[in-house]
């Protein structure tokens, strides 16, 4: 049996991760010390945990570091990194929305100004509905660029929406579902690919049983 | 004679074998100039690896390229004969941009293309040439093989709409099944056509595992070609030795250049694939040629770090 290196998002949705691969058959008891340590290793069923920011998974997996790991769609579709994407963990759903102050419509006269993490994303998707933009990026409180005045609209991702209503926003379209996603390196699938099916089998059935929201 | 083996670094050993593997099987190496027109990679953008190419103007005003692929300039400098088979090698520096810093680099690249009266022995003969490649890189090695033709024939089968299709292809790519049910649900596909493609991605691995699972798959005239193709030529190849082949229909290309058996090679240790090739009869015609192609370039660029860290060891 050849060692699973696995790629976990730090932080809140990192824990509910692993609690699946856990309950999928996966144990890495170490893991729960509380300790700051990156890497945790369980011999026994041949799997090595990390903890990275979320937003690298994707290129800690693309690059081999990692043979799987679990990342946002919202990165997936910013980066498309040549990764697999094996699974829908059905973990951390949110939107990808296009937010705007109270009242606001894109009268499409002019260039829209939108302000985003996600500057591929806001791209593709204003050329898919034929509208000419100028993007603003920025790396976070995205919220306050409309009611600055620095951008017209914002594209992010928007799970309840009270950090927009506290703002005084309203999501003006929803256009692609986000979740956490499963997803494996090229190449390490060829080579490990009975392990990663496992993985994933344990993984989906919980998904499909429902116990997993 | 004088040994060099104390001089030559781990690439430089791998370019040599690859290229007396290949001369010994018959194939002549082609030595390309490091400039061509500027039109002929203009003309065909999307075949290039990455879109940039580097230019210049020549003292009489012409705009050349640094090459940026080996392929076209064969394909045009050839003869176009389709009676006879022309067997090249070549081993040259090619200039792409790399994905982590956007600049261009000089990429080592060896490969082999046949371009004339390629049937399917010529075809197994490419893929034979490729495992020994593999083989003579690393002893752990795989070599994926699909069938461009067969998902087009199901699309068409099926009744898929043009707009869902590139769509689709790229959520096959990726192995994403939950994808490619929304994506062929939305599009109004029944229950059984979903279930089609859906299938498709939890088929592969080894020939005998996979070939007789594609009896339901052949359904219209291009169906039954991609796979009979594939039978044939998976046959003369052996799986179980240094490099184990797998059938995988993830593996997808270019359709306006692509058609039919394309492949591609891993090497442990290396996070992606080091070798990649197919056959190309859509490029010829595109270029105006008649004949058949079929070839396979190794990325030495991509073996730099496995050579790196075995040296370390």
């Amino acid at each position: 049996m050849r060692t699973l290196n696995v790629a976990l998002p730090k932080g809140r949705l990192g824990e509910k991760i692993y609690d699946l691969f856990e309950r999928a058959g996966f144990p890495c008891p170490s893991i729960r010390d509380g300790s700051r340590k990156l890497i945790f290793e369980n011999a026994e069923v041949g799997i090595r945990y990390f903890w990275v920011k979320p937003s690298d998974v994707a290129i800690y997996v693309e690059r081999g570091a990692a043979d799987i790991g679990v990342c946002g769609k919202d990165i997936l579709l910013e980066y498309s990194p040549d990764v697999y994407e094996l699974l829908d963990l059905r973990k951390g759903k949110c939107s990808m929305c296009v937010a705007g102050r109270e009242g606001f419509v894109d009268d499409r006269a002019g260039t829209l100004t939108v302000a985003t993490k996600f500057v591929n994303v806001a791209k593709s998707y204003y050329a898919s509905i034929g509208r000419e933009i100028d993007v603003i990026q920025l790396n976070g409180s995205i919220e306050i660029a409309p009611i600055l005045g620095l951008s017209d609209v914002i594209v992010d991702i928007v799970e309840t929406g009270s950090t927009l209503r506290e703002n005084n926003l309203v999501v003006v379209e929803r256009f692609a579902d986000i979740s956490a996603r499963l997803i494996s390196n090229k190449a390490s699938f060829k080579f490990k690919s009975e392990e990663i099916e496992r993985v994933k089998a344990g993984l989906s059935a919980l998904v499909e049983d429902g116990e997993n929201d | 004679m004088i040994d060099f083996s104390d001089v030559l670094t781990r690439s430089e050993i791998t370019a040599f074998t690859l290229r007396k593997i290949y001369r010994e099987q018959g194939y002549s190496q082609y030595k390309m100039s490091k400039f061509e027109e500027y039109d002929l990679y203009v003309k065909n953008k999307d075949f290039l690896v990455s879109d940039s190419v580097l230019t210049f103007t020549d003292t009489d005003g012409k705009l050349l390229a640094l090459k940026p692929d080996v392929t076209l300039s064969i394909i045009k400098n050839g003869k176009d004969n389709p009676t006879e088979l022309m067997k090249v090698y070549y081993d040259e520096n090619v200039y792409r941009v790399s994905k982590g810093t956007k600049t261009f680099r000089e990429i080592k690249q060896v490969g082999v293309e046949c371009v004339g009266a390629v049937t399917d022995s010529t075809i197994a003969e490419v893929l034979g040439l490729a495992v020994r490649s593999l083989a003579s890189i690393s002893t752990s090695s795989v070599l994926e093989i699909s069938n461009l033709d067969l998902i087009p024939g199901l699309f068409d089968y099926y009744g898929v709409s043009e707009s869902a299709r590139g769509e689709v292809i790229a959520l096959l790519s990726q192995k994403n099944g939950d994808g490619v049910a929304q994506a062929l649900a939305s599009d109004g596909m029944s229950e059984s056509a979903v279930n089609a493609f859906t299938d498709l991605i939890s088929i592969y691995g080894a020939p005998e595992k996979v070939l007789p699972r594609l009896a339901c798959y052949e359904v219209n005239e291009q169906t039954k070609r991609a796979v009979s193709e594939l039978f044939s030529a998976v046959q003369g190849l052996t799986s179980g030795g240094a490099t184990k082949i797998s059938i995988d229909f993830s593996l997808t290309g270019d359709m306006k250049y692509y058609n039919g058996i394309a492949f591609k090679g891993f090497v442990e240790g290396v996070p992606s694939s080091v070798l990649s090739g197919g056959s190309y009869d859509k490029l010829m015609k595109r270029m105006g040629k008649r004949s058949r192609a079929i070839g396979f370039a190794v990325y030495l660029d991509e073996l730099e770090r496995l050579f790196f860290r075995r040296e370390e060891q």
